[in-house]
């Protein structure tokens, strides 16, 4: 789950990290007023789940109250890569004498927690390590111990951190350490970390992503999820406890299991593709594949108008075949999809199972026997339906 | 000959009283696998299918010297039975559970190290020696006795590769499950690597998936270190950059861990890939 930008920094200030005092508004009113309190130079920022906001015109800098509020006009209601701009952080303008990168996250491979950091911030972090990678220090975490004195000490020494600021740095990093566990984060991230004319730190930009799975202990975050970019159909798959994502193909494809339902997928790019037939969705209906599960993620596949054939590829194995097939027949009632459903099943039961769609002898539905004839047959009848 | 696990192995489950683990219990032990008991916490002095249930893990393992555990807790109590399997002493752990918080996982893979431990999973199918044993929740008729070990990140996607090997009359040594998480015990790597010492497999395949970086691993330790042919397939390759395709480590992220790149890699290393699962057990024969 991401977090905006101002949530992230608030977070940031629960951890003793120095945060500019900013304010959030939803309407130019507020934004004026908030600009006139703070007094001097404001910088107004949309609030999205979007990456790229300040080349979409999503950020701008304001001299005065009344030009704050200009600039919450235009950017309040503005449409940043499909996404409408609802809110805005309102924060005091900083005097930026350097940009500096920090940021703690989870190191896959490594299995442990990786701090990055870098003087040269404010920049793409992955173009920075594509270009100049030396110019980031890097240090694991052992996750059973956590973030010792030593590593504070040398990673601010061989990032190059000026002395005088070594206190306040290992102050931040150690915050930052502590808000990233508390917090169950996969991501927090300072960009920039600024160092201001007085000299001292500041973190003017953040980003933090909490890792879904820990949501359940994470009440206080979870509470702060906003959902505006998550589309109505994976919401509703969401909460049916399927997974669902949306792509723009043709051809819907309900699976059993997340590595088969990337695989279905794959089979109906590599025999439409020339025709520029594809997936419509990613979906994993998971383990059971009852009657009502089935009927849910098909309303949810046939909710986007681009899918002009379903394709079911159910690999039995501790689920029976037959009754995925009297499932899907029971779904197929209840749901009368007008377009054409390719249906193939394989494990245990299969014959029973494919025995019970060909008896049932619908003329929209077609059985294949390997997952190859499923996607050719899948990726045949959108170009007859074309 | 096999790896991980054989007839021998002496297994207790975790989450035994609880549904999803009583019903796998009872499948593995009908499929041959000696399982000598289960830990309930506050169900201890019970039986299940008439082995013992013990509160604790340190009183299981003392009581029926079981070597291997297979966790099948919900996600809240996961990390913790992890730990309290490596604490008891057993050789192997293997974790069916998904949604595990990531950074309890990097907890929990550390202590395993530190206790000696090996770690599978969690969120996989677990681990099957077709004809010896299973432990976890691979479908017995997915496979049959044979000399092609399998490894592989997902689920039904090996069920269904291993099904169309045996349709195709190739069995397999044994099949492995590690899962599709960002942190998990086992990696590629460390299974070929016991597939390359072990005897019994003569070829290897592989069935990996975008997000991360362990296949592109794989690909250089196949490279430099492995003589047995290994087949792969990498799902994913229709998956756009920066959507979570169900498993919590599908991710492309900032153009890394493409299907594109992994294909390459590996092609590279001398594995034949599949653009089609159903191609593998061509590529095997």
């Amino acid at each position: 789950m991401k977090l905006h930008e101002y949530q992230s920094k608030f977070l940031f200030r629960d951890f003793g990290i120095p945060i500019p005092e900013g304010v959030v508004a939803t309407t130019a009113d507020e934004v004026q007023q908030i600009a006139a309190e703070l007094g001097g130079v404001v910088v107004i920022k949309a609030q999205v789940h979007v990456g790229g906001r300040g080349k979409a015109g999503g950020v701008k800098v304001a001299k005065n109250a009344e030009d704050a509020r200009a600039c919450a006009e235009e950017i309040l209601g503005m449409d940043i890569k499909g996404l409408r701009v609802e809110k805005v952080l309102v924060d005091p303008g900083a005097d930026i004498e350097r940009e500096i990168y920090l940021a703690i996250t989870n190191d896959r491979g490594a299995g442990r927690p990786l701090i990055m950091t870098s003087m040269d911030g404010g920049m793409d972090i992955e173009a920075l390590n594509r270009e100049r990678p030396d110019a980031i220090t890097r240090e694991h975490i052992d996750p059973i111990l956590g973030l010792q004195g030593f590593q504070v000490t040398y990673i601010a020494s061989a990032m190059g951190m000026p002395r005088a600021l070594w206190r306040q740095f290992g102050s931040i990093l150690r915050g930052l350490y502590r808000c990233y566990i508390q917090s169950d984060a996969e991501l927090a991230e300072i960009n920039p970390l600024v160092i201001t004319g007085e000299g001292n730190l500041l973190a003017v930009d953040g980003k933090v992503i909490i890792d879904d799975n820990a949501l359940f202990r994470q009440p206080e975050l979870t509470a702060e999820r906003d959902a505006s970019d998550e589309l109505e159909s994976e919401r509703q798959a969401r909460e049916a406890g399927i997974t669902y994502i949306k792509l723009d193909g043709q051809i819907g494809c309900m699976v059993n299991g997340a590595g088969l339902a990337m695989t279905t997928m794959d089979m109906t790019k590599l025999y439409g593709d020339t025709d520029g037939i594809g997936p419509a969705n990613f979906l994993d209906i998971g383990g059971g594949a009852t009657p009502e599960q089935v009927a849910t993620a098909l309303r949810i596949i046939l909710s986007d108008s681009n899918v002009k054939c379903v394709l079911f590829n159910i690999f039995g194995g501790i689920t029976r075949c037959d009754e995925v097939a009297n499932g899907i027949l029971t779904a197929y009632n209840e749901v009368k999809p007008d377009v054409p459903m390719v249906i193939r099943l394989q494990g245990t039961n299969a014959p029973a199972g494919n025995r019970i769609i060909s008896e049932a002898r619908i003329p929209n539905i077609m059985s294949a026997e390997t997952l190859t004839d499923a996607a050719k047959m899948a990726v045949a009848a959108v170009k007859e339906g074309a | 000959m096999s790896i991980l696990i054989d007839r021998s192995s002496k297994v207790l489950v975790q989450g035994i009283t609880g549904r999803q683990g009583g019903f796998h219990a009872k499948l593995m032990m009908e499929y041959g696998t000696d399982v000598v008991g289960g830990v309930t916490p506050g169900k201890g002095g019970e039986w299940f299918e008439g082995k013992p249930v013990f509160d604790t893990m340190r009183k299981a393992v003392e009581t029926t010297n079981a070597d291997v555990s297979l966790v099948t807790v919900p996600a809240r109590f996961a990390a913790d039975a992890m730990m309290e399997a490596a604490d008891a002493g057993v050789r192997l752990v293997i974790c069916l559970t998904e949604h595990i918080p990531v950074s309890d996982m990097m907890r929990v893979v550390r202590y395993c190290a530190q206790k000696g431990t090996r770690l599978i999973g969690p969120n996989c199918p677990g681990v099957m020696t077709p004809g010896q044993a299973k432990v976890g929740i691979i479908p017995a008729m997915v496979a049959v006795p044979g000399n092609v070990g399998v490894v592989s990140k997902s689920g039904t996607l090996t069920y269904e590769v291993g099904f169309a090997m045996k349709n195709a009359g190739i069995g397999n040594s044994t099949i492995v499950g590690i899962g599709g998480d960002p942190v998990i015990g086992t990696t590629f790597v460390e299974v070929l690597e016991m597939f390359e010492n072990d005897p019994e497999t003569e070829k290897v395949a592989l069935l990996g998936e975008i997000g991360g970086s362990a296949e592109i691993v794989a690909a250089e330790y196949i490279k430099n270190a492995m003589t047995k042919p290994v087949a792969a397939f990498i799902a994913g390759r229709s998956a756009p950059p920066g959507k979570r395709m169900g498993h919590a480590g599908a991710i492309v992220d900032g153009g890394e861990g493409s299907a594109e790149e992994k294909i390459q890699a590996l092609e590279a290393a001398g594995a034949r890939v599949a653009a089609n699962p159903e191609e593998i057990p061509g590529l095997l024969s």
